[in-house]
């Protein structure tokens, strides 16, 4: 298979900028019951040829931020403030018609759940061959077919010839998965959008995905962004990491850097609730205590403070009071945290560090 | 008053047939639908019935399949305004449903509800009354076969198919409505968003192909009762179809045309359950009835 330079897709037309940039983006909802703030003051950027994992809880703005980079929000509906820069244009405020060109283009999105993000009723080359022909208007419906049962074959549906004019209800998980990524890679993307694409995945499945994932990256040299909340997969597949809680990011760094030195109480309560399969089974889990909060009415001051068991380091009512910022702790400024405590190290090292299953074995 | 005597009261029992038992009676009437049969109505006064025999009428003694066969087109005639309004409230479902909460929305929705809160034969007479009477804007609309003019014939079919399609599409706005809001919401809409699609193929080729298929199954029903005759209709525009005579039947008791109107009826019914179950499989792949 060969990589075709897409015409629409010019080399970063932005000097040294990264491919894609998101600053102080804010997503809001009017609804009857008040203002939803889904997503507050979010900023990170993502280089081509690397991957930023994107992990929190459900409802924590994950899937909000990025489906704001693809413009999928309902204008009428949403207020989005901030910026989101995709290779230099300000993808915020652009027109239907702009963004038409981009969408599926020069950024795709690998949705959740493949059984209802494809279409029932038509059959699954179909369905990869209209994303194709939607930015080849040149290209005529067989040369689409012949690129939909080359990117199967690619994506590794066995006998792609004849699995092309297959409904997405005649493959397995795994496949209509597959086929998703291809329908997202068809047009050679240059940022890919990652929307917990092995949550509906059983796990051998889902180690052929990401294995999938990071071969065509390093083939197409995209960008990606990974949305998940599954740790164990960010910690295989990231180069980067942001966790997000309530809408805002609270840590941010390389991936090594957030697992091995997390300076965030929300991150540490992440990291102590996953089991470790070879300790001992008496031993009990760390969930973090506590619900999500209501993004309706956002708690005061750091919005983790009433799920915090940490707050006792931190001098007076601080964290019910202001909201820390998202700032350099000890560790260089390539480690965000959005944290009070000052001596985060001694608190990791003598209260969390115990918790962590799998830090022992 | 009396002058049917006992003689007679006993001639007419027989050559009615009604001295037989039950399923020799039926035996008879099968025969009839298949092969064809002779009807008595007293000694030396016998009339051939061809198949398919669904009887000879009481009053005209003329025998009542090619009597209803003859009134046929004037009722399928009309019942063409069901792909009207089909196509109207499905439309304006979908229009409505895009702008869901808007102004639009809201008073398409409210006037469907006023539409249809208003008897239909209410609706018809007053239309009739108003735009053919009154203001004579649409010629009368007494039934001429197409074959005779096809000018004439859709001029006079003008108004019963405005009405129609009026009153019966505010149900399938409703209806419609709802289903696409549903098929909007649905992710398979979003992947096509997100694939870079334009508004129109994201809304008619993705949303409305899906929101279209519950809509097929009320139809089906629909146009088979269109099919069985519209009494109101054919009553208030004056058009000699199915329905009027199954009125007039009903009025002089003329049992063997009232027996074949609802046979055919029934008959109209079981067919569009068939053909809608069998067009499920082609709108959806997952349907396979084999």
């Amino acid at each position: 298979m060969t990589v075709t330079e897409s015409a629409s897709s010019p080399s970063s037309s932005a000097g040294d900028e990264p491919f894609l940039v998101v600053e102080d983006l804010s997503v809001r909802f009017p609804t009857a019951d008040g203002l939803v703030q889904a997503v507050t003051d979010l900023s990170y950027e993502v280089e081509l040829g690397r991957t930023l994992g994107i992990v929190g809880e459900s409802g924590s703005g994950k899937s909000v931020s990025s489906m704001s980079v693809m413009s999928l929000h309902d204008n009428k509906r949403a207020q989005t403030s901030g910026s989101i820069r995709v290779d230099g244009d300000e993808i915020i405020g652009i027109s239907e018609n702009r963004m038409r060109k981009i969408r599926g283009n020069r950024v795709a999105m690998i949705f959740q759940d493949p059984l209802s993000a494809l279409h029932p009723f038509y059959r699954v080359g179909r369905q990869i061959a209209e994303a194709y022909l939607t930015h080849h208007s040149d290209a005529s419906k067989r040369e689409a077919r012949a690129k939909a049962i080359d990117m199967l074959d690619r994506v590794g549906i066995p006998q792609p010839d004849h699995r092309v004019d297959d409904f997405p209800h005649q493959f397995s998980g795994g496949m209509r998965q597959r086929a998703m990524i291809a329908m997202a890679l068809v047009n050679d993307p240059r940022l890919l959008i990652a929307d917990e694409p092995t949550t509906a995945l059983d796990v051998t499945v889902q180690a052929q995905i990401l294995d999938l994932l990071q071969d065509l990256q390093r083939d197409f040299g995209s960008a990606i962004v990974f949305i998940t909340h599954d740790l164990g997969v960010i910690a295989e597949v990231a180069d980067e990491i942001l966790v997000m809680y309530a809408g805002r990011g609270v840590e941010r760094g390389s991936c090594k850097e957030i697992l091995t030195h997390p300076e965030m109480p929300y991150t540490w309560g992440l990291m102590s609730s996953i089991p470790d399969v070879t300790g001992d089974t008496s031993a009990r889990l760390h969930p973090i205590p506590g619900t999500p909060p209501s993004m309706l009415a956002p708690p005061t001051g750091c919005s983790f403070h009433p799920r915090c068991t940490f707050t006792d380091h931190v001098p007076g009512d601080l964290c019910v009071t202001q909201i820390p910022d998202l700032r350099p702790g000890g560790r260089g400024l390539g480690h965000l945290k959005r944290c009070h405590i000052e001596d985060v190290d001694a608190v990791y090292e003598s209260e969390v560090k115990a918790d962590l299953a799998w830090e022992e074995s | 008053m009396n002058r049917c005597t006992d003689a007679k009261r006993a001639q007419i029992h027989e050559s009615l047939g009604l001295d037989q038992p039950f399923l020799s009676q039926y035996g008879d009437w099968l025969k009839g639908l298949f092969v064809g049969r002779e009807i008595s109505f007293g000694p030396g006064f016998n009339i051939d019935c061809n198949a398919p025999c669904l009887g000879v009428s009481y009053i005209t003694k003329e025998q009542v399949t090619p009597y209803l066969m003859s009134r046929f087109p004037a009722t399928l005639s009309i019942a063409l305004a069901g792909f009207m309004y089909l196509a109207l409230g499905v439309a304006i479902g979908a229009f409505a449903a895009r702008r869901r909460g808007t102004t639009v929305d809201r008073s398409l929705v409210a006037s469907t509800l006023v539409v249809s809160s208003i008897p239909f034969y209410i609706f018809a007479l007053m239309a009739y009354l108003y735009i053919v009477l009154k203001w004579g804007i649409l010629p009368d609309t007494t039934y001429v076969p197409l074959t005779e003019n096809p000018l004439t014939w859709a001029g006079h079919m003008m108004l019963p198919w405005a009405v129609l399609a009026a009153w019966n599409c505010v149900t399938y706005a409703r209806f419609g409505r709802g289903s696409m809001i549903d098929s909007l919401g649905e992710d398979y809409v979003r992947t096509a968003r997100a694939k870079g699609l334009g508004e129109a193929s994201i809304v008619v080729k993705h949303a409305l192909r899906s929101a279209i298929v519950p809509v097929i199954t009320i139809f089906g029903i629909d146009i088979a009762t269109l099919l069985a005759g519209t009494i109101f209709a054919e009553k208030i525009f004056n058009i000699q179809g199915i329905g009027l005579t199954a009125l007039s039947a009903l009025t002089t008791g003329d049992l063997p045309v009232i027996s074949a109107t609802v046979i055919i009826a029934a008959g109209f019914i079981v067919v569009a359950n068939l053909v809608v179950d069998l067009l499920y499989s082609v709108l959806d792949p997952r349907v396979r009835l084999v």
